[in-house]
């Protein structure tokens, strides 16, 4: 146990040691029980209140009168999944999930693959490419809406005027078209995200192999694909992991945009449309709560894929 | 191999368009923003192709009435701005105070329940905010801290915690233990070690971490909206944006001026320490 901070001097007598231990355990204990009660108060706590009303008929009189103590039910689970827009907001979710995060992550690698030679003002480019991940989420979204609006935005008066479309296009408001905006505008947003990993990476890549590929004879192409691209699977697999799960649970992108509206209710603004629109927090909990078993099944499969592809 | 030099100089021009294609679109929308923030309505709405503006036409009233408070004619983000930096200063003054120690302990230090606190902040880390969401509202209404600044700012250290605990912890693992030892020979404490010599060693990426915290807090949206929608005198810029933007009473380019009051913190703060950020980030850190 005390093999890094043990004294280098041999002749330490075993309660000298055994006190040191005594004191590094409770240096320990202060430091770190600080933190741990809070996120045990505001996270865990949470957490497992979450699936106890999940087992509630619970509204908000319910729980500022009764506090914990609701009946146990089942019915959330069974209004949960049998409601008609569950699963469709779940296959929204799944899309949309997806979608981003396998697009954020190509146009994040095309991008570092731009940026890997030196040039001027490289670091110039950079650090502009990385303003739509800084910048916040609600000003993001607003500009976002006013340059597709179908009145006043400078989209569609470029499309109407100058490219010739007979009327303006409702982009974030018509059905099928909604969703694909949406996940352009969080590819949008998360592609500096990937960006920053794949150059991070690409920086620590020898360029030996590749030298000797091009001397080889290698197309450009050729050594993207077999040379570069092998080396950057780790990135690639981090980085689809950290996005699906952050995206899968996503509601302010969303939200901000659509409103959930016009075929994009993903399954984080349903929840939030149950707990504030309809004040159904049994409801609203059962949902999440079956969001948060989803998300960890699909966890599980990943990481099984991913143990086999090592194993190969 | 002939065809190889030609394929270079296609790639060079395509590398060149790739470039510029990026850049326009990661900076446009800024631009466009900050333009429209200038313009009148009257000529965004008779012109909206106008992407340069009319430098004899630009005014910064949109500014004045944006942050003028609402008895005066204006809109209120002067104070929107103090309660979005009391939340974020406070959440980010909070989280460095308890992870600093914490992650100091969890690097150096071999105490009782250690592996457990570990594990507990990575599961902690990937847990969906929208699923917490729900619990913290009702719980914090019930204590009567639903629709208070303190409160809000306690529910943002909840988010921050885990990322800065990770970030600050991979990073203090490269610090080498021999530095500590020798402190300790000399006759060094615990607190000592970590005032006078981690902290000090841990300063750039002490940074990066404090900036982060102070990112997601002041970017931070769902919670405010659970939080604060009842009440105006307490709505961050973020809040006051969304729910301002949602009637037809307020003209498009206030909301614009509104809209770069929001960005422009953080864009320089991020500017100052744009470095750090990105080393930070790619050392572990991903929440967003």
């Amino acid at each position: 146990m005390t093999t890094t901070m043990s004294p280098p001097a041999a002749g330490v007598s075993t309660s000298r040691r055994s006190m040191r231990q005594t004191i590094e355990n409770r240096d320990g204990l202060t430091m770190a029980a600080p933190i741990t009660l809070i996120v045990t108060a505001i996270i865990i706590v949470p957490i497992l209140w979450t699936v106890l009303l999940s087992f509630q008929e619970a509204r908000y009189s319910d729980v500022a009168r009764n506090g914990l103590f609701n009946d146990l039910t089942l019915a959330n689970y069974i209004d949960t999944v049998t409601a008609p827009g569950f699963w469709s907001s779940i296959s929204t979710t799944v899309t949309y999930t997806v979608a981003t995060t396998a697009g954020s992550i190509v146009v994040g690698f095309i991008a570092a693959l731009a940026l890997r030679d030196a040039f001027p003002a490289r670091g110039a480019v950079r650090a502009a490419m990385l303003l739509p991940y800084v910048a916040p989420v609600v000003a993001a979204a607003y500009v976002w809406t006013v340059i597709l609006d179908p009145q006043y935005g400078v989209v569609n008066a470029i499309g109407t005027r100058v490219l010739g479309w007979e009327e303006p296009v409702n982009f974030l408001g018509s059905a099928p078209l909604a969703l694909t905006t949406v996940i352009a505008f969080e590819v949008w947003r998360y592609f500096p995200f990937a960006f920053m990993f794949f150059a991070a990476a690409l920086t620590g890549l020898s360029r030996e192999v590749e030298e000797a590929a091009v001397v080889d004879g290698a197309t450009p192409v050729q050594r993207l694909w077999y040379v570069i691209l092998p080396q950057m699977l780790p990135v690639i697999a981090l980085l689809s992991l950290l996005r699906l799960v952050m995206t899968f649970n996503k509601f302010d992108d969303i939200y901000l945009l659509t409103g959930g509206a016009a075929g994009t209710q993903v399954a984080a603004v349903r929840v939030y449309e149950q707990l504030v629109g309809s004040g159904d927090i049994g409801a609203a909990s059962a949902n999440a709560v079956v969001l948060a078993l989803i998300l960890a099944a699909g966890l599980l499969v990943y990481t099984r894929i991913t143990r086999r592809q090592e194993q190969r | 191999m002939s065809t190889t030099p030609f394929r270079f100089r296609w790639l060079g021009l395509l590398r060149w368009v790739v470039i510029a294609a990026l850049v326009v679109g990661a900076v446009f929308p800024f631009y466009y923003m900050i333009m429209m923030s200038f313009v009148r309505i009257e000529d965004l709405l008779r012109n909206p192709l106008q992407l340069v503006p009319d430098l004899t036409a630009i005014s910064a009233e949109t500014y004045r009435r944006v942050l003028a408070p609402e008895d005066e004619g204006g809109f209120g983000f002067a104070r929107f701005m103090r309660n979005s930096a009391f939340v974020a200063s406070g959440a980010t003054v909070l989280t460095m105070l308890l992870a600093v120690p914490a992650s100091y302990a969890m690097t150096r230090l071999r105490f009782a329940g250690r592996r457990q606190i570990s594990a507990l902040f990575l599961a902690v880390y990937m847990f969906p905010t929208i699923i917490i969401a729900v619990p913290i509202f009702v719980g914090f209404q019930v204590l009567g801290l639903g629709s208070s600044l303190p409160g809000l700012t306690v529910a943002y250290v909840a988010l921050t915690v885990p990322v800065c605990v990770h970030m600050l912890r991979s990073y203090m693992q490269s610090i080498p233990e021999s530095i500590d030892e020798a402190a300790h020979l000399d006759g060094a404490g615990r607190w000592q070690v970590l005032m006078r010599i981690t902290i000090p060693l841990s300063m750039p990426t002490l940074m990066s971490t404090a900036l982060f915290a102070f990112m997601i807090a002041w970017n931070e949206f769902l919670f405010a909206l659970l939080f604060l929608t009842a009440k105006k005198d307490l709505w961050t810029v973020s809040l006051g944006l969304n729910l301002l933007s949602d009637g037809q009473e307020v003209p498009k380019t206030i909301l614009m001026a509104g809209s770069v009051l929001l960005t422009v913190p953080i864009v320089a703060l991020y500017s100052v320490a744009e470095r750090y950020l990105t080393e930070g980030l790619t050392a572990g850190a991903s929440k967003g």
